[in-house]
């Protein structure tokens, strides 16, 4: 089994304070911890045990400057046969289409039986690389999975819908499949293996590496513009309450107490 | 501007309220640009689903086949691609919902067409369709717009809201074609029930991704027992593992509206929000103060809820004793 894992190292905006940058088009990245985007993180894991199933190799795909080999070594080492990293400068102001572009050269030689993708990137959260590059593959997909199960050349899986609701479908291999967080629990690298990590192949390509025309990829080649980054404006914002923990409980408690909440 | 077209999302046979929704911003978004809406109804019988939803549109355009009665991303791609090459629409509008985020994207390859996701508001200007969307989180917005006038977006469930049928929809039929798929629908599955329902509960204390680690969760125990509340969550704790799914609060989980909501860690993610944001007094406690669940709640604490959590249970034991 053949199984390429795309990920992407974003930054973790979850309790960090997010200011747009002076191009107004990005955000400022000096004072952000980087780490691998969390449902990719899942998706690595799961091709990891498929493959510890049915045997195979696992090939981690990213897009990204030299700072992502720190994900991909980490992926290495928790399991990862080998990685390849595509980065050029001709990149900047890739949209979400030409990222799935980008991919589907550097993936289609590798002739993989699975494409797994992360449901959706921590960033900007757009979810559509994974599907598009499916479709640019030619391999029937499935998003949102939170399980699967392989039996010859099928695929059957689980995808998530809303409200405690799930879908059960099959495809046939060669396919690609968006993985949902939650799927599985993702290990941590042993020692070991980081130290077997040094020895793996991580091959860097740029845009002509990876079997692409100038043209076909940046600003130039995008469908989408992202014309301004801004904080939101909020109508409505809670009272804060203030002052040290004691305090501040203290007036909550007595807040529930005055509404007849407690 | 040409026309709009909107895909009615139906799931087990009902007509979902992202439908009316985005049909509704859809009729202000031609009315104001002398344009028309098209809604697309694919399903097994239009004969069944199609009267409320026609009159939110100019008209409804209903492709019937047995293979459309449940959602298969492929057969929808295969009707669309067609529906769209022929209407040549200016905008595509579907649903950013498991199904849209399983159909938009590969759609927007077959046919060539921009693709902007999650979509929180819509208009249309001199340069052409402008769109906001959240990103980071959601503390920061972005305007995105389409290169050239067509392209297709998802939009978010609650971003806009639902108006009354105005219109007498004429309905008009399109054959299906032929439908030759490799994935193969199977059926649906629940999230079993094993406990106690949340959304009956008239207090909740909902825990996030601050909460850490699981030895932390037996803080909140406690202090949900001198409220009498349960114990909610969001996705991150689900995906630990911490709690059962049936506990989980949000778009893929249970929408709760209970009296008093207490979001502990909770940063306010909208797939979260979705579901409790009609609670009658929302307090939040997070050590971030740019958290957009402040921006929901009545009343904050910005602190650690590793603190707060056991300061506030020993505050309410007093109060309770006095």
């Amino acid at each position: 089994m053949e199984i390429v894992v795309c990920c992407k190292r974003v930054p973790d905006t979850s309790e960090a304070e997010v200011v747009v940058d002076a191009s107004g088009k990005d955000i400022r990245r000096e004072r952000l911890a980087f780490t691998i985007n969390e449902a990719d993180n899942y998706t690595l894991e799961e091709a990891l045990l498929i493959k510890e199933k049915v045997g195979g190799t696992v090939t981690l795909v990213s897009i990204g400057t030299k700072e992502s080999d720190d994900i991909l070594r980490m992926g290495l080492a928790k399991g990862a046969d080998k990685a390849i990293r595509v980065h050029d400068d001709k990149l900047a102001g890739s949209d979400a289409f030409v990222l799935a572009r980008i991919l589907a050269k550097s993936i289609a030689p590798l002739k993989p039986d699975l494409v797994m993708c992360g449901s959706q990137a921590g960033d900007d959260g757009q979810a559509q690389v994974g599907v598009m590059l499916a479709e640019l593959l030619g391999l029937p997909h499935a998003a949102y999975v939170t399980k699967v199960e392989l039996a010859g050349n099928l695929a059957k899986v689980k995808r998530e819908l809303e409200g405690g609701l799930y879908e059960v479908l099959e495809l046939p291999l060669p396919a690609l499949l968006t993985i949902q967080t939650g799927i599985n629990m993702p290990r941590y690298a042993s020692i070991m293996g980081i130290k077997r990590a040094q020895g793996k192949e991580l091959k860097v390509l740029d845009a002509a590496g990876a079997g692409l025309a100038p043209e076909e990829v940046g600003a130039a080649a995008a469908r989408t513009t992202l014309e301004k980054l801004y904080a939101p404006v909020s109508e409505t914002h809670a009272e804060i309450i203030e002052g040290d923990v004691n305090e501040a409980s203290a007036k909550l408690a007595a807040v529930l107490r005055e509404r007849g909440l407690v | 501007m040409s026309g709009i077209l909107v895909l009615v999302e139906h799931l087990r046979g009902e007509v979902r309220d992202i439908t009316y929704e985005m049909l509704t911003k859809a009729n202000a978004l031609a009315l104001a640009a002398n344009s028309r809406v098209t809604g697309l109804l694919l399903s097994d019988s239009s004969a069944v689903r199609a009267g409320h939803v026609s009159g939110f549109c100019d008209r409804l355009l209903a492709v019937d086949d047995p293979g459309l009665k449940d959602f298969n991303s492929e057969a929808y791609q295969l009707v669309l691609a067609e529906v769209i090459a022929s209407e040549q629409p200016s905008l595509v509008m579907l649903a950013h919902s498991a199904l849209g985020v399983d159909l938009a994207p590969s759609l927007a390859v077959k046919t060539g067409l921009p693709l902007v996701s999650d979509v929180i508001a819509i208009s249309y200007d001199e340069k052409g369709w402008l769109f906001t969307r959240q990103m980071y989180s959601g503390k920061l917005n972005a305007d995105w717009r389409f290169k050239g006038e067509q392209g297709i977006v998802t939009v978010r469930a609650a971003a806009f809201r639902a108006g009354y049928a105005s219109q007498a929809g004429t309905v008009s039929k399109r054959p299906a074609g032929s439908l030759k798929l490799a994935r193969k629908f199977l059926g649906y599955e629940e999230a079993p029930l094993t406990g106690v329902d949340i959304t009956k509960a008239g207090a909740i204390i909902a825990v996030g991704r601050g909460i850490k680690e699981q030895k932390n969760m037996a803080l909140v125990e406690n202090l949900a027992r001198v409220i009498g509340a349960e114990i909610g969550c969001s996705r991150p704790v689900i995906d630990a593992g911490w709690m059962p799914k049936e506990r989980q609060i949000g778009s893929s989980g249970k929408t709760v509206k209970p009296k008093l909501y207490i979001g502990l860690g909770i940063s306010g993610a909208f797939q979260h929000t979705a579901g409790m944001k009609s609670a009658e007094t929302i307090i939040a406690v997070n050590k971030d103060p740019n958290a957009p669940i402040f921006q929901l709640a009545h009343y904050g604490i910005v602190g650690d809820i590793l603190k707060v959590i056991p300061a506030l249970e020993a505050k309410l034991k007093e109060l309770k004793a006095a």
